[in-house]
């Protein structure tokens, strides 16, 4: 009987943040796969409110919503830490955490929905979303410093997910010559071994997107 | 040396309150700028260049964003006064997990914007719908309260911490469309949780020497409606 169980899909950035915090910290779980279309009673027990993955569930009692999951996690087994120590780098992390999580992951998915004219707009808002991340990099191997740490497990997902998600959308949003030190980060994060190891298939990841937005789409076709 | 402190904020914000309540709690002093929130000074735009948002903290010239975010760094910065963040895993987990709830942007969860769709319904059948969304979260933060208080007054147990924090800061303007609908949303037979935890906070110097009077925010309310501008950044 695991101490430790995440409830999640292999293709969900959210869960491999989790998924790269439990390995960095050497937490041995048992991950539990969830159909998003068929809902477990236990994921809709562990997660009322939300109804999302992923839940961790640590002796019996679930902990939900990525970022609070890291945080949870770096508490609880405090070797290896994830946040820097001192109180500024850690409130800095988290704001470009949340940054992250509510400006670029929504500009870069609305680029992948939008089409035409919209398209190109998004492409841009996305971009200049990315611009903030690129200064943050420039001249740092990783965004924790020299090891890598909790912001790069946040942002972590510009590196495959962002391909599939390019490959979806039909277009390029982390183009190497406007964001040269935030792509070879997603170089050097991808070659650390406890992400290398947990890396899903691209066309998975590519494939999962590619449902998300027929789905969108059909739920918008409906409404009109 | 003695730290230098500064806020930037604007004293109707419930956010800018947030953190005038923690550096409250925590005995730190510090000198409030007023900013505008609708004419952004180069103080700042230059403090907080990429959300161009109040509050912000700036602590020996460092500046730290972001309401809840700043909650944090005030209790990893300054060790005086109790924790503001519990200091048991699970229970710093439910503090973030609720605040987080509080502050949900997406439209399926939003809370306290909805007592702005509610002014807004067009039809008594849309607000009915309106109402009912803000008794269920309502409801659920009633669980959260019972759970997260363990039988004490607050959300954080004896003293007031992170989660009263995060939602006590928007009593006053509660309290102002209670005024304006006349209906009771902290209602003890609905909710006497956190009704009775409501009182206990208000009459609080935490809240009360923070959050301007009922009447005060009435008035900037209807200042604001006059201008057509959102009434709290």
């Amino acid at each position: 009987m695991s101490e430790v169980k995440l409830l999640g899909t292999q293709s969900s950035f959210p869960c491999a943040r989790i998924i790269w915090a439990l390995k960095l910290k050497e937490v041995e779980y048992e991950f539990i796969e969830e159909d998003l279309f068929n809902k477990s009673p236990l994921l809709l027990k562990m997660n009322p409110v939300y109804k999302k993955v992923p839940v961790l569930i640590h002796i019996d009692k679930p902990v939900v919503e990525s970022l609070v999951i890291l945080e949870y996690i770096d508490e609880t087994w405090k070797h290896n830490p994830l946040l820097p120590e001192d109180p500024y780098e850690r409130a800095t992390a988290r704001f470009w955490a949340k940054f992250v999580d509510e400006k670029c992951v929504l500009s870069a998915w609305e680029a992948v929905k939008s089409e035409g004219e919209n398209k190109k707009k998004a492409i841009e808002t996305a971009q200049e979303m990315f611009e903030h991340l690129e200064k943050q990099i420039a001249g740092k191997k990783y965004f924790g410093g020299e090891k890598i740490g909790y912001l790069d497990l946040v942002i972590g997902w510009t590196s495959l997910w962002l391909n599939a998600m390019e490959e979806v959308g039909g277009m390029k949003l982390l183009v190497p010559e406007k964001f040269p030190s935030l792509s070879e980060w997603t170089q050097n994060f991808i070659r650390v071994p406890a992400i290398q190891d947990s890396l899903p298939p691209l066309e998975n990841v590519v494939n999962y997107f590619q449902v998300g937005l027929n789905y969108l789409r059909s739920l918008s076709a409906n409404k009109s | 040396m003695a730290s230098c402190v500064q806020l930037l904020g604007a004293s109707p914000s419930p956010y800018v309150n947030r953190v005038q309540m923690a550096l409250k709690l925590k005995s730190i002093e510090y000198e409030l700028i007023e900013e505008n929130p609708h004419i952004k000074s180069e103080r700042l735009l230059k403090a907080n260049p990429v959300l161009k948002k109040i509050p912000v903290l700036i602590h020996d010239g460092e500046p730290i964003c972001e309401s809840l975010l700043i909650v944090q760094y005030i209790d990893d910065a300054w060790n005086n006064g109790p924790s503001l963040l519990p200091s048991d895993a699970q229970d710093a987990y439910l503090a973030r997990f609720w605040a987080l709830y509080i502050d949900d942007k997406n439209v399926d969860f939003q809370w306290y914007p909805l007592y702005k769709e509610l002014r807004e319904a067009p039809t008594e059948e849309a607000r009915k719908e309106v109402l009912d969304k803000i008794f269920e979260g309502l409801v659920l933060l009633e669980k959260a309260f019972l759970k997260c208080s363990k039988g004490k007054q607050f959300f954080g147990g004896d003293n007031i911490g992170y989660l009263d924090i995060a939602l006590g800061c928007y009593m006053g303007w509660l309290k102002v469309i209670e005024e304006m609908t006349s209906i009771k949303f902290l209602d003890r037979s609905k909710t006497p949780g956190l009704a009775e935890w409501a009182e206990k906070f208000c009459s609080h110097d935490t809240f009360k020497e923070v959050v301007p009077e009922t009447q005060k925010l009435v008035e900037i309310f209807k200042m604001v409606q006059g201008r057509g501008k959102p009434a709290s950044g």
